[in-house]
């Protein structure tokens, strides 16, 4: 099973591995119009229109502080990447554009709304529009592979049985599984990549607008990291979701933003594309980008 | 404190919302009633057994050993019933519930779930209420009556009374209590409230510790830990109170 699954990762690196150097070259020089023009054919530019999710001067403090005057925004089809040294609250942002916790100070408004006023009830249907991957994919260990991507179209949608199980199947090959082989496995069963990729597609089935991902590349072998960062650049350009990823991993960071938010001391130290930020000569940065 | 009242009051008031997780309501009362069958058969039929066999001596120094089937009965059904029941499902269910909570607390399943846009209180915590408050007392009434059962083996094998005058002597007992509406026994309310009471009790306080589990792996045994012990003592000291409480509004 692990030798298969080594096979499968293997032949999606290779064979976009070259088109995936070639771009993070590109995203890395300091030629931000090099780059850009360079990108594969068929994606957009970053979209303009109103902000999909904003951070709107966010403070919030636990027993000490945590996050201070935080702001940032994304726009449709975008990929913010939220980097940070450990324990900096970057998994604390994703909560909040769940609403999983409410700000001290500040507003977090999805698709213009400000969502730190609603109700318990309210919150559960905004969430509804998002998918998120937690960081050690939080499937659901009672259920199989199949209830697990089933469970949100069971919850909010009105789809029978044979409608479900299509979208399951269409889900699990999306993410590169076979759906006849990992349907009826139990997470348990699972390796670590794979369970990444279930938790990806449950993330994903009720095709949400927005998807959140909580260090989806941690603990991961360097082939796999490379099919996880594909697999959320392939969703964001086929399906053209807005996303926000929290990682600490530069690497795939620079293959998949389109800004990244640098998190340093409770505050956002830079936000801006990655080529400004690969071009930038703040000390902390500099520091941060390390080996590259 | 003022958690776990929110706590149960949310859990109970999801009772009659939509969606209902039937499923999960059933395979719940699987969990906790029918698989808590076998302990609550086993420690029934010996507290019957013993309490036979410790009556039989005692009641030999007054000569009154047809008696001990109304001591059976009536420490069986009022006390040892639904306080043995409730101990024995305390230790195996709420442990396994507070586990099993604080496990998708600290994997981040509850995270997930309240992001999938389900309530966790309501798929998780609603049903387990639900599944132990309907389970304790049929657990309690099979236990009472394991427990007369092996009091009827002791009495006929050592003691030497017949079959049929203990299980009149228990009727007795069951009549000298008097009667509520005429035909329940007042006896069969006191125990069958108790075992109600305290499986709000257990399945509260495991969903509380379990929904609340901080600091990992460790975190999870802690909060099994003092699920049951809290529970427990719980059901000790509330049975007192409750016993106080019943039998002032039982008898006139």
């Amino acid at each position: 099973m692990s030798d298969e699954r080594r096979r499968d990762g293997r032949r999606i690196s290779e064979r976009s591995e070259d088109a995936a150097r070639a771009a993070m070259r590109d995203e890395l020089s300091e030629d931000a119009e090099g780059a850009l023009a360079d990108r594969e054919p068929g994606e957009q530019p970053p979209a303009g229109g109103p902000p999909v999710i904003e951070l709107d001067h966010i403070s919030l403090a636990f027993d000490q502080p945590i996050l201070e005057d935080v702001s940032f925004d994304a726009r449709k089809g975008e990929t913010i990447c939220v980097v940070g040294e450990s324990g900096t609250g970057k998994s604390t942002i994703l909560k909040l554009i769940l609403r999983l916790l409410v700000p001290e100070k500040g507003q977090v408004r999805v698709f213009g709304k400000d969502i730190t006023s609603l109700t318990f009830t309210e919150a559960l249907e905004v969430r509804q529009k998002m998918g998120m991957v937690f960081q050690g994919a939080a499937l659901f260990d009672s259920m199989s592979v199949f209830e697990n991507v089933a469970y949100p179209l069971r919850e909010h949608t009105e789809l029978d049985e044979d409608e479900i199980e299509q979208r399951v199947r269409e889900k699990l090959e999306f993410v590169d599984l076979d759906p006849d082989k990992v349907m009826e496995q139990l997470p348990s069963e699972l390796s670590g990549g794979m369970r990444k990729r279930v938790g990806i597609a449950r993330g994903m089935a009720d095709n949400p607008e927005i998807m959140l991902y909580d260090e989806p590349t941690s603990g991961l072998d360097p082939l796999t990291t490379g099919t996880i960062t594909l697999l959320i650049l392939k969703l964001q350009r086929e399906l053209g979701v807005t996303s926000v990823v929290v990682s600490h991993d530069i690497r795939s960071v620079f293959r998949m933003a389109t800004k990244v938010a640098v998190l340093h001391n409770r505050h956002i130290e830079f936000f801006g594309t990655p080529e400004e930020m690969a071009a930038s000569d703040d000390s902390y940065l500099r520091d941060f980008l390390g080996g590259y | 404190m003022q958690g776990y009242f929110a706590l149960a009051g949310r859990a109970l008031g999801f009772i009659f919302v939509r969606p209902f997780y039937a499923q999960d309501f059933v395979q719940q009362m699987d969990e906790i009633g029918v698989k808590s069958l076998g302990i609550v058969l086993l420690t029934g039929f010996f507290t019957g057994m013993v309490l036979a066999l410790q009556a039989s001596v005692q009641l030999q120094t007054f000569g009154a050993t047809m008696y001990i089937g109304r001591l059976v009965t009536g420490s069986m059904i009022r006390e040892l019933g639904p306080v043995l029941a409730g101990l024995m499902v305390a230790g195996r269910v709420g442990s396994g519930i507070a586990a099993q909570l604080g496990s998708m607390r600290v994997t981040e399943q509850i995270d997930a779930l309240n992001t999938l846009g389900t309530d966790p209180i309501k798929k998780l915590v609603t049903p387990r209420v639900l599944a132990a408050l309907v389970m304790l007392p049929i657990l309690t009434i099979i236990n009472d009556f394991v427990g007369i059962v092996g009091g009827n083996l002791i009495s006929t094998l050592l003691v030497g009374i017949p079959s049929g005058l203990y299980w009149r002597t228990v009727w007795e007992q069951i009549a000298s209590g008097g009667f509520l509406f005429r035909y329940i026994p007042n006896d069969f309310v006191q125990g069958l409230v108790k075992p109600f009471v305290f499986g709000g009790i257990i399945s509260i306080s495991a969903c509380y510790y379990g929904l609340n589990t901080t600091g990992g792996t460790e975190g999870v045994g802690q909060s099994t830990t003092r699920t049951v012990v809290l529970s427990s003592i719980l059901i000790l000291v509330v049975d007192y109170f409750l016993t106080q409480i019943l039998l002032s509004v039982l008898t006139p």
